[in-house]
């Protein structure tokens, strides 16, 4: 999606960012360093009521994992946006953000008085003041995902963090199926390991792209994606 | 932990202080109070049963799946599991547990996502959803379709494999297993007894639970 790239900018650690992405338009987030997490969360910014589910996402498309050819659901049966392209593999939909109670826990506590913008940021809080500006706020907060880290889940359901999983340059990229309000945030991964607070930056682009062919990956990927592409394609009638 | 602790119950049947049968397809809601005890049961087997708590004096501070299930490291819940709020508060705690896995992943079926995953002439039977707005609608106090959130299938089986696929098997559960918690706080509970009919999360045969609720404070 180079050639057609709009926009570029890089999102530091700890932070949280949020844009209306137009259908028609996709997404790239390159983890820069290696490592990064992007806590990440959508809702249909024509009707803010529909919002992304995860759920539905998940048994859809059989998985608990999310990578190219997947699509992210709302609650109303219809895309928000496509993994149309993936060079990491894996994305984790199953453990959440961070809090403020945890990232004091773990990390200890910086003020933005003896920190100044270095201060321990945790996603919660991140998504709640970046929903306000929307009018948005906790109520509205579902489920979140992870991008650029893994959690398996071995035979007896324990959930195992795996450390490595997105090298530098990794990236992924979402197209937006429907103008999709999406808000970012970079802080750890809730299970990451080690008490260093190092949260990573991402860098953020957006191009324009084509619009899902009859034979699109992800249209493809199932035949309940068939029928969500569809029931999309409806909404804009 | 482990994936399945099984856990029968002393709670004595004749000496609960309620006991309701909710009827395959509809909504249950019924504030529990701090120290009480519900227990939940599959009354003729593979049932699920669709459930959302919530802070009873705070609807935004809400059970909270990704929460729950990252604070036990486990994504099965069973005897033992403390229900997370979205505020990091305890809401219940899993006492007993005779079937010994329930699912927090697979959400609610709504008319929506049936005709996504099924068919798309499918959107017109009954589903959790429904059941939910109706009862939030009924129940009033300002609760709305954004206060539904990932909610606890109480009896269904939904294991995630090492390679990260999801699948719906058929239930663990049998007539008369059942469920028990003990609200950590004062808490709503909001149950959908669900009424899907296109998948075996009810062994194609929706049908009715009970819920007893002891108050354990006067015993």
């Amino acid at each position: 999606m180079e050639s057609s790239m709009l926009w570029t900018e890089t999102v530091p650690g700890g932070a949280t960012w949020s844009h209306v992405l137009k259908r028609g338009t996709a997404l790239r987030m390159t983890d820069v360093e290696g490592g990064a997490n992007v806590a990440a969360y959508f809702l249909n910014f024509d009707i803010p009521s529909e919002r992304f589910n995860l759920p539905d996402t998940l048994k859809a498309q059989h998985t608990a994992r999310l990578t190219k050819g997947h699509v992210l659901y709302s609650d109303m049966g219809r895309i928000l946006c496509s993994v149309i392209e993936d060079t990491v593999g894996w994305h984790d939909p199953l453990c959440g953000f961070s809090n403020n109670e945890q990232v004091e826990k773990k990390y200890g506590k910086a003020s933005y008085q003896e920190s100044r913008n270095d201060w321990h940021q945790n996603a919660r809080d991140g998504f709640l003041v970046e929903l306000g500006k929307y009018g948005l706020g906790s109520r509205d907060l579902h489920a979140t995902v992870n991008f650029f880290s893994k959690v398996t889940v071995d035979a007896v359901g324990d959930l195992q963090f795996n450390a490595g999983n997105s090298l530098p340059g990794s990236f992924v990229e979402l197209r937006a199926e429907m103008n999709t309000l999406v808000l970012l945030n970079t802080c750890q991964h809730p299970l990451a390991p080690g008490s260093e607070y190092a949260p990573r930056p991402v860098e953020v682009s957006i191009a324009r792209v084509s619009p899902p062919s009859s034979n699109d990956p992800c249209r493809m990927h199932c035949r309940e994606n068939a029928r969500g592409f569809l029931l999309t394609e409806l909404f804009f009638l | 932990m482990a994936t399945s602790i099984l856990q029968s119950s002393q709670m004595l049947p004749g000496d609960a202080l309620h006991s309701f049968v909710v009827e395959a397809g509809n909504p249950f809601l019924f504030e529990i109070w701090k120290g009480q005890v519900v227990r939940i049961v599959d009354l003729e087997g593979n049932q699920a049963v669709d459930t959302l708590f919530y802070n009873a004096h705070d609807y935004a501070d809400r059970y909270s799946a990704q929460d729950t299930i990252r604070e036990q490291g486990n994504v099965y819940l069973t005897t033992g599991t403390r229900l997370i709020s979205s505020n990091g508060n305890v809401l219940l705690t899993i006492t007993a547990d005779t079937c010994g896995r329930h699912d927090t992943l697979g959400g609610a079926c709504s008319t929506e996502s049936n005709r996504v995953r099924y068919d798309l002439s499918k959107g017109h039977m009954h589903a959790c959803r429904q059941s939910f707005m109706k009862g939030i609608q009924e129940w009033g106090r300002g609760l709305e379709k954004r206060d539904i959130a990932s909610n606890i299938n109480f009896f269904m089986n939904v294991p995630v494999t090492p390679e990260g696929g999801l699948t719906f098997e058929d239930g663990v559960s049998d007539a008369g297993k059942y469920v028990e918690l003990r609200a950590e706080m004062d808490v709503l509970m909001v149950i959908s007894n669900c009424p899907q009919l296109n998948n075996p999360c009810n062994g194609y045969n929706p049908t009715p639970v009970q819920i007893l609720i002891w108050d354990t404070n006067v015993q």
